[in-house]
């Protein structure tokens, strides 16, 4: 538990689109694919990821369908917009960069 | 794509938000019961499992809440709460609340009905389809008619028209079994409904393939209203023959309702074909190229402005002048709006209109300064609570926001109360028939555009009153406010108010001014020199031909009622005319010298008005003969022409008026010689300028519209009673309409009464906002300055000087605010002197008149805060502290 990072603001959209870019899931599903994916080293506040999905369908980024999951229970599945995606690769570029030159700056000598 | 997203989503939060949180607790739900399968499946006992997934998943509450926010909800939900707060506090004083709702709603209805009538008469177009590519074909500035040979030679020769359609109005007796009555008719070219792309409601319209030569096409197309007030709506009313002036004619169809004909006053009861003409009047001026008295309205090309059908339209009027030099030597057309007999009406009633229009925004804006000081009174009040808001975390945009519901919502109401007020008075004003026996009535109905303006207005003048309040807040200082209860210096700020204050008074002023000087000028025209005088005169309208009088069997009758009036008791005077001076209507006559060979228009000497009047008439009417005579039944057919003339003919025609009579002038008919000289009078229009006129005898220039006179000092209603007994024994089957001459000046005085009527109900509307917004400003600085009069009292200070530091200021913004508004209104009365007859702002009674109300305004405003400064008691005062 200690080993994990708090999120940065505004990197929450960032993972939840990342997430749902493989393929459509429901909001635990987003969770546990960003634990996943993040090995775990990632803390996400398992309520405040619903804000973030409204918020998301709201800017037209994400769509969101009743269905079924694996172990039939009624969900609703978040699934990534034309925008959406867009919008996460340039996202992630933007935060390749930002990392990068922050990553510099902090590794450089004085 | 996003926006539209954005959209649905809030769509969704604002018509669903109860499936919405349903929704939302289903997906939370399965999310924690999804954690606690994986955590049972790790080994925990289901109930534990579910316990730990709730606690892990977090405040369910807080993060619903925050869901709404983000899908948008938050506005409209803080919304809702601040509406009800507001209406909360608003029912907490009611008082003020009906002031500021009424306030608002007088502005509104002011607005909406003056706004409404302006689109009616000004804005809208004709309502048929393409209406505003419809013109009036006018012959130079300000003279809308035509003659009916120009009208075919334009309609023919012009390039840039689609269609020319030509109309006059005319009066006629239709019965349909029964006695006849009269009736109100459009005469119009075989191409009106066509060209105008109007479509029946009931049966057919007559076309131009129905027109075969004059009197070929005795069609009738009813008006919608008076299909459904004379055949009861019958729809086998299509398809009947009447008779109209002793002819039969044939009801092709109806009008649809919506469509009135081509001109904003005057609804006609049916079309007839124009080539009627001498069926429906009694004689045909269509053959005559100098008699213009038909209207032209033409329907643009698509693509062709009206500058080039202005020029295409000039080579026809060369191409008249060259051809027909005698009539139209010099002709000229111009375009104009078509509706209000061109420019003619036009021109003052768009003035006066926009007039109304300035002073009602004016009024408006008065309201929104008198509520503006209210509401930042009300914040001041409420500045503890404010400032109390403030301190424990709410943003000023928050409280701002609250604050700015309050207003709106208040300017909502009574925005909405206003538009309820606004239509009760236009469907009045829509029936309102103001001309007896004359098809006088606009439809004024509010349309979308008015409800629109209505709606905007009130959200305008809410946000405007809204923010003087708000200034307050955002300076407000929470600290100081809790500390020691005031706002603290506020210098600025009541400087704004007061101007404020200074503005509405003066239009206040300027309103009263306005007024007054239209009813001065009222009171004046009812009095003034009509060249004739209507008191103790009956009238008796009839049209012969109606009755199928013909020319000597009309001259003969015209005679047997005159005598038979002058028989009645107490009659001292009657006689014929073929129209009354200040009637609706009027014919005129081209005049030139006796040694002018030349009678080309441009030739003449003046432009005379013509009447035919029997002997008997100047007595009747009470015109007083200057000098020479008056006519005899001698003065026919077989006797040389003859004609009476007024001063201003003399002067215009002779140089002089000393040795008019026995002179001879040339009129279109020829030589006439003049036998009498007589006064100057009102012919056309009250505020008209002296205007030739020319009176000649019936026998020499016979007309068969006849207006009797009776001049009696018995009472009127006797003299109408004897009256309608003498018709019914002379002809039972005649047509006719009694009334007294004063009630027959209501067309003459219509435009100076609707003048004075719109004009004093606005400086009423005014004045009561001025004494709310005295009084408010009044009560409020002796309010907040209460506590010091109490302790001055107490030291003894005298009523006067406590008055003065009470009222001084308020006194002062009466009296700079009213003797600006008077001097606006001074200037701007102008306007009114082209309606109102003898309107002068520089009449001491109207300047006296205004001084002493807005005196007695500022009297009545300033009382109640008076006495409450005076009654101060500074022992009460503290102790409330």
């Amino acid at each position: 538990m200690n080993e994990q990072a708090q999120l940065l603001p505004g990197t929450l959209d960032l993972l939840i689109l990342r997430a749902a870019s493989l393929g459509p899931l429901h909001g635990y599903g987003i969770l546990l694919r960003i634990a996943q994916i993040s090995n775990n080293a990632l803390l996400v506040e398992q309520g405040a990821l619903y804000p973030g999905l409204f918020r998301l369908v709201r800017q037209g980024l994400l769509k969101a369908k009743w269905g079924t999951s694996d172990n039939n229970r009624r969900a609703k599945f978040y699934e990534l917009t034309a925008t959406g995606r867009k919008r996460l690769h340039q996202e992630t570029e933007n935060w390749n960069r930002l990392a990068a030159a922050i990553g510099a700056a902090l590794a450089a000598e004085i | 794509m996003k926006i539209l997203a954005y959209l649905r989503a809030l769509w969704d939060v604002v018509l669903n938000r109860a499936r919405i949180n349903r929704e939302l607790e289903e997906e939370i739900r399965a999310h924690i019961e999804m954690h606690a399968d994986d955590l049972e499946r790790g080994g925990l006992s289901r109930v534990e499992a579910e316990r730990s997934a709730r606690i892990r998943f977090g405040g369910e509450a807080r993060f619903k809440e925050e869901c709404h926010e983000a899908a948008g909800g938050m506005f409209i939900d803080s919304l809702r709460r601040d509406a009800r707060f507001a209406l909360r506090l608003l029912r907490k004083s009611p008082g003020f609340t009906v002031v500021a709702v009424l306030a608002v709603a007088m502005g509104i209805a002011a607005n909406a009905v003056v706004f409404s009538v302006l689109n009616a008469l000004i804005l809208r177009p004709i309502n048929v389809p393409g209406g505003q590519n419809l013109y009036m074909i006018e012959r130079g500035k300000g003279a809308p008619t035509q003659s009916y040979p120009d009208y075919l030679d334009i309609r023919d020769q012009n390039r840039t028209f689609d269609g020319v359609v030509a109309y006059d109005i005319a009066p006629a007796g239709l019965d349909t079994g029964g006695s006849a009555s009269s009736v109100w008719v459009y005469e119009a070219s075989g191409n009106y409904f066509d060209v105008l792309g109007v479509k029946p409601y009931l049966g057919r319209f007559f076309h131009s393939s129905d027109e075969h030569g004059p009197n070929s096409s005795p069609y009738i197309v009813l008006n919608y209203a008076y299909w459904q007030a004379r055949f009861g709506g019958d729809r086998g009313a299509v398809g009947r023959t009447v008779q109209l002036n002793k002819y039969p004619y044939t009801i092709l169809g109806v009008a649809p309702p919506d469509f009135r004909g081509t001109e904003m006053f005057y609804a006609p009861d049916f079309w007839v074909p124009l080539l009627e003409q001498e069926n429906v009047e009694g004689g045909s001026q269509l053959n005559r190229r100098s008699a213009r008295a038909i209207e032209l309205v033409g329907r643009l090309k698509t693509g062709v402005s009206a500058a080039q059908a202005a020029t295409d339209l000039n080579s026809v009027a060369a191409y008249l002048a060259k051809t027909y030099p005698a009539e139209d030597d010099r002709i000229n057309f111009k375009l104009a709006r078509p509706g209000l007999f061109g420019d003619l009406l036009a021109g003052p009633v768009r003035a006066f209109l926009a007039a109304l229009m300035v002073l009602a925004g004016l009024i408006l804006l008065a309201v929104c300064a008198n509520l503006g000081s209210l509401f930042a009174a009300r914040a001041a009040d409420r500045s503890k609570e404010i400032a109390l808001r403030l301190a424990l975390g709410s943003s000023a945009r928050r409280v701002v926001r609250q604050l700015l519901t309050e207003t709106l919502l208040v300017s909502l109401i009574g925005g909405a109360a206003g538009l309820l007020v606004g239509m009760v008075v236009l469907r009045w004003l829509s029936q309102w028939r103001p001309v007896p026996d004359f098809p006088v009535n606009v439809p004024v109905n509010p349309d979308s555009t008015v409800y629109a303006i209505a709606l905007l207005l009130a959200l305008a003048s809410g946000f405007l009153f809204g923010l003087a309040p708000m200034r307050q807040v955002m300076r407000a200082d929470a600290y100081q406010i809790i500390k020691s209860g005031t706002t603290g210096s506020a210098g600025r700020r009541i400087a704004l108010r007061d101007m404020l204050l200074v503005v509405q008074v003066a239009i206040c002023a300027v309103l009263l001014t306005a007024s007054l000087v239209a009813v001065r000028g009222l009171v004046r025209s009812l009095h003034g020199d009509f060249g004739f005088s209507p008191q103790n005169v009956t009238l008796v309208e009839t049209y012969l031909d109606m009755a199928g009088y013909k020319g000597d069997a009309a001259r003969a009758m015209q005679r047997r009622m005159i005598e038979a009036a002058e028989a009645i008791p107490g009659a001292t005077a009657a006689g014929v005319s073929d129209r009354v001076p200040l009637g609706i209507g009027w014919n005129t006559d081209e005049i030139f010298r006796d040694d002018s060979t030349d009678t080309r228009a441009s030739h003449e000497v003046a432009d005379a008005l013509k009447y035919s009047v029997t002997p008997g008439y100047f007595e009747a009417a009470g015109t007083s003969l200057l000098a020479g005579r008056t006519f005899t039944w001698n003065d026919d057919k077989n006797a040389p022409r003859v004609a009476v003339v007024n001063r201003e003919f003399a002067r215009e025609v002779f140089g002089t008026a000393e040795d008019a009579v026995g002179r001879y002038f040339r009129n279109s008919g020829g030589r006439m010689q003049v036998v009498g000289l007589v006064e100057n009078g009102k012919y056309e229009t009250l505020a008209e300028n002296p205007r030739p006129a020319m009176f000649c005898p019936t026998l020499q220039s016979p007309s068969s519209a006849t207006w009797l006179l009776v001049r009696s000092d018995r009472d009127s209603q006797d003299v109408a009673e004897a009256l309608r007994s003498m018709l019914r024994r002379l002809d039972a089957g005649l047509p006719y309409t009694v009334r007294t001459w004063n009630a027959e000046m209501a067309s003459a005085l219509f435009a100076s009464r609707a003048a004075t009527v719109s004009l004093g109900v606005l400086g009423v509307l005014s004045a009561m906002l001025a004494v709310t917004g005295i009084s408010g400003m009044a009560s409020y600085s002796v309010s907040k300055r209460l506590r010091e009069f109490g302790i001055r009292i107490a030291l003894g200070a005298q009523r006067k000087e406590v008055l003065s530091a009470a009222l001084g200021r308020a006194f002062w913004l009466l009296a700079w605010g009213s003797a600006g508004g008077v001097l606006l209104g001074t200037a701007a009365t102008r306007v009114l002197a082209l309606i109102v007859y003898q309107a002068s702002p520089r009449d001491p009674l109207v300047l006296a008149g205004v001084v002493m109300a807005m005196a007695a305004l500022g009297l009545l405003a300033t009382w109640i805060p008076a006495r409450r400064a005076l009654k101060a008691d500074p022992l009460i005062l503290l102790r409330e502290e």
